[in-house]
């Protein structure tokens, strides 16, 4: 049967994961640090709330935006955790999870030609949304000596006169690199001189270890060109809810609800009100969670340290980004044989583009004895590639 | 005190964390950390370090009773003589003095029921001042000190990577 697919499919990304994925389920006693999502259960009260609204039937259509009091929550969150002011009636929406919110923002801006900036190593999402609004995607490279920060001099190389949207996600996965207000700066004027929009994936936000996290849309010369993109799924461990929000000017949100009306009507009723109880009451579970990750991100280093994979100390989110040129494979590779070795799965840096060739990413969202057991696999595996170079 | 109650609260989560995880959560050194710990013991706001754990799950298999005790309070020494006399006992794991119908409550474990009885009728009614004793026995424990000892029917499962 010929199918006869959008010729664009054509252009997208392969996956490199689906193949160790498969390689991976053959197997028996397998260990995995290539999780992208929290280990904790969604606190309670979360939980309680959403079940008791199943339980009184509220399972109708709601808001394309949202709940006006979801959004009302998420505007006093923000300003509350990060000083930053939306007008929940005009300038915020729901999504369905910060992945909808991608893809939203694409089909609502990309003209055919149009160029977006994605700094890679990067979510691997974000490629093939924009290929499918058909965007020309130009990569623009977050270096390790950098410590994974987007530097002025790496974006106006990506820059032409096709440039139309720039992509942020700090604090970032795979390679958990944060930007303060001083490591943003020098982009401003790049940004207003080419006239470009940014979408900032914050998702992350939450989970910046060191510094406070800073949002790019708080400098006022570029708030309006700013498109936050959030969710629940990181802050408090809501990945399988699917429940994400954009915040923007008035004139793109009252677009994106436009195009999403018609895209997926709302987002689950359901889950938009255990989002109210997560914004309204659930700050406290924050700090619990965050400082059971930086726990578990200096054992994964000193882990790393230990076998001898250098390491970027990343400064958020729950990944680290160990790099493995020494060994002259493909991060592919490196994984397909980790997984054949020693059953344990790890991310390659390849899916997250060109750019993350030469690094693994692992996730360190899981419990102290299965990252021990992780490290020493990796640890085995390491010392047997040296032996065998 | 801020950063006392940080390293408090970690240590109270997890009492064999070690000093470099509790010097990172208050972002101290681990010399500073260990004898900010010594300080807390030392004052006693630090009185032991206990392990939870779940002994359904294991040969042993120890009866839990609260019991509730009514008593009547002393001249200048109110319920502290008859608290005395209960919580050096061995077998006293817990003692409080509670409002509402009775003065205490206690939580004792003896290897049987009978033990457990033999406990209230030979040395804890008896004590001179305790009016009445009200014995409950935990059938299943199902959280202890902030940690659920087993999720019921909990089936998810996480995948095996994911972006």
């Amino acid at each position: 049967m010929n199918y006869r697919f959008s010729d664009t499919l054509k252009n997208l990304p392969g996956s490199v994961l689906s193949r160790l994925i498969s390689l991976a389920d053959s197997l028996e006693d397998v260990v995995s640090l290539g999780v992208g999502e929290p280990d904790f259960d969604t606190p309670w009260p979360i939980r309680a709330e959403s079940i008791y609204h199943l339980e009184n039937g509220d399972t109708f259509y709601s808001p394309t935006r949202g709940f006006l009091e979801l959004r009302q929550q998420i505007a006093n969150y923000l300003n509350r955790r990060f000083g930053l002011s939306y007008d929940p009636e005009t300038e915020v929406m729901c999504t369905v999870g910060g992945s909808q919110g991608i893809d939203l923002v694409f089909r609502c801006l990309i003209n055919p030609g149009d160029e977006v900036l994605i700094p890679q190593p990067g979510y691997m999402a974000y490629e093939p949304c924009a290929v499918l609004s058909g965007a020309k995607v130009v990569p623009v490279l977050l270096k390790e000596e950098n410590g994974f920060k987007l530097k002025a001099e790496e974006l106006k190389k990506a820059i032409t006169d096709k440039s139309k949207i720039l992509v942020l996600n700090f604090p970032g996965n795979p390679t958990g690199g944060v930007m303060t207000k001083e490591d943003y700066l020098p982009l401003v004027d790049l940004i207003i001189k080419h006239d470009l929009l940014v979408v900032s994936d914050e998702i992350y936000g939450e989970l910046s270890y060191n510094v406070p996290h800073y949002s790019i849309a708080l400098i006022p010369e570029i708030r309006d060109r700013v498109i936050l993109l959030s969710g629940f799924s990181k802050t408090f461990s809501m990945t399988g809810w699917r429940l994400g929000y954009l915040c923007a000017a008035k004139e793109l949100i009252d677009n994106f609800a436009m195009v999403s009306g018609n895209m997926i009507i709302c987002t689950p009723t359901i889950t938009q009100y255990g989002g109210i109880v997560a914004m309204r009451d659930c700050d406290k579970e924050i700090p619990r969670m965050k400082a059971s990750f930086l726990k578990r991100r200096d054992l994964i280093l000193s882990g790393l340290e230990q076998i001898g994979l250098p390491c970027c100390k990343p400064e958020g989110a729950f990944y680290v980004f160990p790099n493995i040129k020494q060994f002259g494979l493909s991060s592919a590779d490196f994984c397909a044989q980790l997984i054949q070795r020693e059953r344990l799965v790890l991310c390659p840096g390849s899916a997250f583009g060109a750019a993350g060739e030469g690094y693994v990413r692992c996730s360190y969202s899981y419990s102290k004895p299965e990252i021990q057991e992780a490290l020493k696999r990796l640890g085995r595996f390491v010392s047997w590639l040296r032996e065998n170079k | 005190m801020e950063k006392k109650i940080r390293l408090l609260k970690a240590i109270e989560q997890d009492a064999r964390a070690n000093i470099t995880d509790l010097a990172t959560v208050i972002k101290e050194s681990a010399e500073a950390t260990q004898s900010i710990l010594d300080e807390l013991e030392s004052q006693q706001i630090i009185c032991g370090y206990h392990t939870v754990i779940n002994w359904d799950k294991t040969s042993e298999d120890p009866v839990s009773a609260f019991i509730e005790v009514s008593a009547t309070p002393e001249r200048e020494r109110g319920y502290d003589r008859v608290a005395k006399q209960i919580y050096s006992y061995s077998e006293v794991g817990s003692l409080y003095l509670i409002s509402g119908d009775a003065e205490f409550l206690v939580l004792i474990e003896g290897k049987t029921m009978r033990e457990v009885a033999d406990f209230v009728s030979k040395k804890l009614a008896p004590i001179k001042g305790v009016t009445a004793t009200k014995t409950q026995f935990v059938l299943k424990k199902y959280k202890v000190d902030g940690m659920v000892l087993e999720e019921s029917g909990k089936s998810q499962k996480r995948e095996i990577l994911t972006p």
